[in-house]
């Protein structure tokens, strides 16, 4: 879905023409860009009050280099939406994203950023996938902190993976001109796709 | 009488009822008692006359207003319900107004915001969920929904859970609604707005008092 078009991680034998000087480069700037991650809180649910106990001090974020809140996308290295995003929402979090600079990360935090959750109704995004490009999913309802950590944890293994040969961190993803959406209109509806008993769940059918 | 020991029927209605039906007669159609609230269902023309009625008259003095909201009741027949909650302090009284809005009718219904400014967005809020249009209402359009947002009334019963469109498309209309072309930084300032204040509020302002922000 949105991960396909993420730079993959390739190994530095099969880009052949890497120096020494290049990989140990490489491992230095990631080193450096996975322990100094400054995250941006999109909080607008409940996830946001798990989220402010992983960044407190009994869990305490400030161990993988994430205490410095950035409330500010531009200064911002990964979003962390914690919650559910309304429709109404959509265009503020769009914004915010663009407005991060390269590169960026996102974390999607709970099962109603991730999946809409149990809001399967006319308000609110299923996924905020469909609006911006999500590297870790973290489940639960809310998750709990060691959730969050893991997630993070993943996160800057996925970035330990990077390549600085590769232009595709360096640029911004730009959106499909015509839709307006990262991925095709016909994936988002079947991604949406209701299931179980919610299929028959409408008001109207009296 | 306390909660606790209020019967489901039969207990007192609140005498402003009898007052109103002496009052305005015919225009008052029904009064119910549930659980010691009352219920007074009026005519629909005479509505802002009731509550202007119920605001000003020296033994009355409703000078609250909790609620506006509206009812649809699952059998398709029964009209739809307007409620207006009005409580009044000084008399420690709570009433409920109720107006029919029968099928087949225009969703109309007189603005009590001549009366209570509070009814401001309360109106707009049931005007957004059910599509009942508050005729005098100053300002009446969409306040938890974006203003663009085109697939009707979300609390009606004829409304599909998930909505009308396929989910792309209402994502594709809410990304296209663009938040900054109709709210500006100009338009949530003070400045503006500034000579409506109350003067202590000026005043406080003046002194140069922290604002929050």
């Amino acid at each position: 879905m949105g991960l396909t078009t993420r730079p993959t991680p390739r190994s530095v034998e099969a880009t052949g023409g890497e120096t020494w000087v290049a990989t140990k480069l490489d491992s230095l700037v990631n080193w450096a860009r996975k322990n100094s991650l400054w995250p941006m809180p999109f909080g607008t649910a409940c996830c946001a009050i798990e989220f402010m106990a992983t960044a407190a001090s009994k869990y305490d974020l400030a161990r993988f280099g994430m205490e410095r809140m950035s409330f500010s996308p531009r200064q911002a290295d990964v979003l962390i939406c914690a919650g559910r995003v309304p429709f109404k929402l959509a265009p503020v979090l769009r914004r915010i994203w663009q407005q991060m600079p390269q590169p960026k990360w996102c974390i999607s935090m709970g099962a109603c950023a991730s999946s809409g959750g149990m809001f399967d109704n006319y308000a609110v995004v299923q996924g905020i996938d469909t609006i911006i490009p999500v590297d870790v999913y973290v489940p639960g309802c809310p998750p709990r902190p060691e959730g969050l950590m893991y997630g993070i944890l993943l996160l800057q293994e996925k970035v330990n993976q990077e390549h600085m040969g590769d232009d595709a961190i360096r640029r911004e993803m730009e959106p499909d001109p015509k839709s307006g959406l990262y991925i095709p209109p016909a994936a988002i509806d079947e991604l949406s796709e209701p299931f179980g008993n919610s299929v028959h769940q409408t008001r109207s059918g009296l | 009488m306390t909660p606790h020991n209020v019967p489901r029927e039969g207990a007192p209605a609140n005498p402003t009822a009898a007052a109103l039906q002496s009052r305005f007669g015919d225009a008052i159609r029904r009064v119910d008692v549930v659980w010691g609230e009352t219920t007074v269902y009026v005519a629909r023309e005479c509505l802002l006359e009731v509550v202007r009625w119920l605001h000003d008259d020296p033994e009355q003095r409703y000078d609250y207003l909790s609620d506006v909201t509206a009812v649809e009741h699952r059998d398709p027949e029964r009209a739809l319900e307007v409620v207006w909650h009005l409580r009044s302090l000084p008399r420690r009284r709570f009433l409920r107004l109720k107006v029919e809005l029968p099928r087949g009718t225009a969703l109309e219904v007189d603005s009590v915001w001549p009366v209570y400014r509070g009814a401001d967005w309360l109106e707009r809020e049931c005007f957004d969920m059910f599509g009942v249009r508050f005729t005098g209402h100053p300002d009446l359009r969409r306040i938890l929904m974006w203003e663009q947002y085109r697939e009707g009334y979300p609390l009606r019963k004829d409304f599909p859970l998930r909505g009308r469109f396929s989910r792309a498309e209402q994502l594709r209309q809410a990304l296209a609604a663009n938040p900054e072309a109709r709210y500006s930084m100009e338009e949530l300032s003070i400045a503006d707005a500034f000579a409506d204040l109350p003067d202590e509020m000026r005043q406080r302002l003046k002194s140069g008092e922290r604002t929050g922000e």
